[in-house]
Parts: C-alpha cells; structure tokens; sequence
C-alpha cells in the first residue's frame, strides 16, 4: 500500500484513515477470522467500564429504514478482564489500538482511565454518550458543562492520548466539541448514535425494555456529516468522522468535511470486510484525481 | 457468492432454498444469507436444513422484508453466503426426539440424518405447525418415527422421559415447556436447544444476540445457537440493570 493514505492523529500514526467503530467489531479477533485485520488503520475496541457488566435485557436490534436502532447497554467485560485477556493478542497485531471508556459517573470514568493507565495501546476514546446515575440517567454529552467536567477529571489522570467521542443527542454539539479542546482533549470522534424509538404495535408497547434506543447507519449519515463540519471548523484539534459510513464515497465526504480519520461501523454487518473496499476506494480515488496525500482534501468544503 | 439451484414454494409461507456451496456444515448450524446489496441492511441468520458439502438447503418461512427476497430468487441467480456460523448438535447415541416447531423444524432434517447415520441411535422426530404440515416424506426418510401437530402444542405429545436426549428448536415458549418437563422427570441435562434471536454481525463481535444464562452472557451467534437447555432455562429472570445505556 503506498503511503497516499498515511494520517497522523493525535500523535499516532494510521496507516490508513479507516477504523472501525467501537462496538461493531468486538476486540478484533471475529474480525480477524474473516480478513487480515491489519490492513485497517485501527480499530477501536468494544465500549469498556471499569467493571463487568452484563448489558441490556430484551430485544437488542432493531431495523429501520436504512439503520440500525441498538440497545446492547454496553456488555462488556471490564478494564481489567479486556487488558488480561484481549490486550495482549490485538498488540501483536499491526493495527493501531483506540480503546473505548464508558462509565456511569465521574469517579467511573476516572478509576476506568487510570486502570487502562499501565496498558499498552494508542489512543483512549472517551465515551461520554453514557447515561450519568446522578442526573437520572442523562447522557454527559448532552449538556456542555457535564461533558466539561468529565473531560477535565479524565485528562487530569489519564497518560493515554485521548480523543472525546461526542454525542449527537448534544445541545449544542459543536460547543460541546470546544469544551473538550479547552480541557485538553487531543482529538474528538462524532458521532455516537441517536437517541430514537421504535414501537410493537401489536403488543402496544416499546420495542426496546429501555423504551429509547441508539441509531445508526446510513440514515444518519447526511446529519453527522454536517455536525463534523461544524466541529471540525471550530476546533483545532483533529476530528474523527462517524456516522453511517458504508462506502468509499462517504469515508472521502467526510474527509473532505474535516474529518482526519473515520470509523465504520454499522456497516461492518453488511459484510465483515466492508473497510476493506472503503480503503481501496478511496486511494483509488485520490490517486485518479491526481491527489498525492490524503490530507491534501481534509477539510476543503 | 453462492448459486441458487433451485427455490420451491411450500404450503404456510414456506420455502425451499437450494443453493451450489462448498461448505462443511453440521446440523445446528447456520448462515448469513443476503441476496441485496444495501437494504435491508442486515443479513439473515438461516439454519442448515441439508447440506451435502457440496450445496446447501434451507428451509425458511416469509416473514418479512428479508425473506420475501430470498423467497423470489431463482435458478441461477446469486447470493453471498457467511458461515457455517456457530454450534452444531454433539454426535449423541441412543434414544433421541428431535422436536420442532414452526420454522424451527428446519434443523431437525439434517440433525436427524446425521444422528441415523452413525447407526447407533433411533430418532424420534416431532414437529409442530401452526398452519399446515410440510415436508412429511423427507422427515419420516430420516427418523425412526415422525409424530406431527397443526394448531396445538407438539410439546404434549413428547414423553421426555423414555429419551436419552431432546433436541429442541422453535418458539422460546416450546422449548421452555421441554425444559420443564425434562426437570419434572429428573433429566434437565438431556434437553438441547437451538436458540434465535435478532442478529447483526452474525460473527460474534456485536453482543447484539446475548443470551442469558446460568454462566453468564452467551452469544447466540457463536456460543450457540445450540446450548444446554439447562444453561439457558435455569436462569430466565435475571432483574434488568438500572440506567442501562440506551444505544452502545
Ligand atoms: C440462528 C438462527 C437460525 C434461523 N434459522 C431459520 C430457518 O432455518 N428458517 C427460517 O425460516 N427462519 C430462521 N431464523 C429466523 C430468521 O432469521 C428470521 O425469520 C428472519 O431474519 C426474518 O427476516 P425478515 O426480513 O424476513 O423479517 P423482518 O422484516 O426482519 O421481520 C419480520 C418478522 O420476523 C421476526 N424476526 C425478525 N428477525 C428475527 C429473528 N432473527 N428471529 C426471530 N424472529 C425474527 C420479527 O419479529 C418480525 O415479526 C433463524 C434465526 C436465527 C437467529
Ligand atoms: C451494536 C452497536 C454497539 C455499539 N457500541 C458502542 C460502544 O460500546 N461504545 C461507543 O462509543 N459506541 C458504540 N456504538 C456506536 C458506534 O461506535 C458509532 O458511533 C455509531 O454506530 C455511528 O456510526 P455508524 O452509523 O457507522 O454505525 C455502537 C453501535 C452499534 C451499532
């Protein structure tokens, strides 16, 4: 692969812009059964706490038209139980490692980020689109002086670089975005899914157990490509593009948004290898349109 | 990709999917199956119904979006393929029912054709619709006898305790009701169950399917679909977290 698509991030090197998004490919290994995992600029592991825990009851998935509604109530087996027994295999891998911390509040998310202090990955992505137990179970992203205070307890302990996913269930997202930079954030990744519904009508009754669930795909796509615009132009630290991306086309839209890297992630269920053809498109692309560096188009629009 | 040899309509919604695929499938298996390019997004999780290392069939019911399109394809015509996926039925010996109900009696062929095969067990096999028997002569060529109900609960017809092993697939309700009478007669470890759920990745790494169960989460996609029914139905009601997470 020539180096067209190389991106620096926060002090990481990315082979190529493409990673696939925390949640949608476990630790990798699933992946890694189907292609060679490698060929990925990263992957950011499934959504962690400090603890273990077991996840939502009831129907997790729901199809829409175009997306996903999701309610897996982030499952997962803790800082301790991930570092001991997936860490180590990923790191033999030559895939840079984004490791993803969610928590139920402050004292979580710091107790998370100082146990994942010792451990050996790239860059730490904050999951602040978690629900927060003191405020009855409103999201940290949503309002920007809640999502501040995470940011600043967590960058206060944390030697990992780190990179603030943001919630598009924000007020104001984009100042939301520049809280995260005030407080010494080294990037910022929207974005996570949408709060949505979906509901049995022969039972009557919420598909969900939690009533509201998170969407994804490519009915978001057109939405989060205009709230990366708007954060990436306020900000001066680089911005991670999420949000329905499934083919070459999109990955390039977002680059050309201001995004440096982008993730895939409810694709990945079209087809495990679905990153794959995105890479090979895009440096296809650039290189028919005389485009020597990826970077080269960041941001243009 | 994998091409269709042929696709037969059924009665109740039923249809017969026969595809050329190299595979090396065993019974309670499955696949992911797509004949679209991006909507629906997701891929369907269908059970092996037969398969000969060389082509696959399954047996699906129409129930939506999904299988509406694999019910219309034709001779010739493509799809992609992922699997085979998860767990399979153990090679079991002695006195088997293999019980199935709705579309859960699509694994019930190939579980009982494999079982005969080893020579050392007689199957049992009983089926419940809700509409309409299918598919009676190709059961009956596999098992040792085949005992069919329409309308009402196959699990009434089923004497758990003359079987060494009851191997189970169709409505949760069903197999929870074998459950319950194999603890009844003493023998909850002779029960195994085929699971469903709504699937994504369909490869282990979404936790889109988890399962409960008395060792904690289970992927039904990996870990299963096939599982101890004890596993399963002795732990049922586990109290759901507080401020659970909506999305993620
Ligand atoms: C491991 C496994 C093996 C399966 N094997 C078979 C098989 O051999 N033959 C067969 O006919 N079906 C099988 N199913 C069920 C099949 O996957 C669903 O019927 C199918 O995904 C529905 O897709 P659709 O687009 O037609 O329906 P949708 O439009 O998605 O939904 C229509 C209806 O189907 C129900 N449904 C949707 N997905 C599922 C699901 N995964 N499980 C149960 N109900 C669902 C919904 O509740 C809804 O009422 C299996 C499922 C699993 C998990
Ligand atoms: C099944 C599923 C599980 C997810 N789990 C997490 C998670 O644990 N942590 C997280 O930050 N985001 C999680 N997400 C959100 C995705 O990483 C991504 O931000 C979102 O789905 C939007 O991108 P997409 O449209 O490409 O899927 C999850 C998404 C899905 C569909």
């Amino acid at each position: 692969m020539s180096d067209i698509l190389k991106t620096e991030f926060a002090g990481a090197i990315f082979k190529n812009p493409v990673v696939l998004a925390s949640g949608t490919c476990g630790f990798g290994a699933e992946f890694n059964e189907s292609f060679d995992i490698s060929l990925l600029g990263g992957i950011c592991a499934k959504g962690l706490t400090l603890l273990p825990r077991e996840g939502n009851r009831g129907i997790r998935a729901w199809e829409t038209a175009s997306g996903l509604l999701n309610s897996v109530g982030l499952e997962n087996p803790g800082v301790e139980a991930f570092v001991r027994n997936e860490l180590a295999w990923l790191r033999t891998v030559d895939v840079n490692v984004i490791v993803n911390l969610g928590g139920h509040s402050v004292d979580d998310y710091v107790r998370g980020a100082e146990a994942l202090n010792s451990a050996d990955f790239d860059l730490l992505e904050l999951n602040i689109s978690c629900p927060n137990v003191k405020e009855g179970g409103m999201n940290f992203g949503v309002k920007t002086e809640v999502a501040r205070k995470v940011v600043r307890e967590v960058r206060s302990v944390c030697r990992h670089p780190m990179v603030v996913k943001l919630s598009p269930n924000a007020e104001d997202v984009v100042s939301v975005a520049v809280a995260c930079e005030d407080e010494g954030a080294d990037g910022v990744s929207l974005v996570n899914t949408f709060l949505g519904m979906a509901i049995d009508i022969d039972a009557r009754k919420p598909v969900f157990n939690n009533v509201y669930a998170g969407l994804s795909g490519p009915a978001i796509k057109p939405v989060a490509l205009r709230m990366v615009h708007q954060a990436a132009k306020a900000l001066s630290i680089p911005v991670m593009g999420i949000g329905g991306i499934t083919t070459w086309k999109d990955a390039l839209e977002f680059i050309m948004a201001g995004a440096s890297v982008i993730q895939v992630g409810t694709a990945n269920f079209i087809r495990p290898s679905i990153a794959l053809d995105i890479i090979k498109g895009m440096e296809t692309w650039l290189g028919n349109n005389g485009v020597r560096r990826v970077a080269d188009i960041r941001g243009i629009v | 990709m994998a091409k269709v040899i042929s696709n037969k309509e059924l009665e109740g919604a039923f249809f017969l999917l026969k595809v050329e695929f190299e595979n090396d499938a065993r019974p309670g298996q499955f696949f992911m199956l797509r004949a679209w390019d991006k909507y629906p997004l997701l891929s369907r999780p269908i059970s092996v119904f037969d398969s000969d290392g060389a082509t696959l069939a399954f047996l699906c019911r129409k129930v939506g979006v999904g299988t509406e399109i694999l019910a219309r394809l034709r001779e010739g015509d493509e799809l992609s393929l992922i699997g085979p996926l998860g767990s399979s039925f153990p090679d079991f010996e002695g006195k088997l029912a293999l019980v199935g109900g709705g579309a859960g009696v699509a694994p019930m062929y190939f579980a009982a054709k494999h079982c005969k095969r080893s020579g050392k067990a007689s199957v049992d096999i009983f089926l419940g619709f809700s509409e309409q028997a299918i598919l009676e002569d190709s059961f009956v060529a596999v098992s040792d006898s085949l005992v069919v109900d329409v309308g009402g609960f196959i699990t009434d017809k089923v004497d758990v305790s003359v079987y060494d092993r009851i191997l189970a697939c169709g409505p949760e309700i069903m197999m929870k009701t074998l459950y319950e009478k194999c603890l009844a007669a003493d023998k909850s470890d002779a029960l195994w169950v085929s699971m469903e759920s709504r699937m994504a990745c369909g490869i282990g790494a979404c936790l889109v399917c988890s399962c409960p169960t008395a060792e904690g989460n289970k992927k039904i996609c990996k870990d299963g679909p096939v599982l101890p029914g004890e596993l399963v139905f002795s732990r049922r009601d586990m109290e759901a977290n507080a401020f659970d997470a909506r999305g993620c």
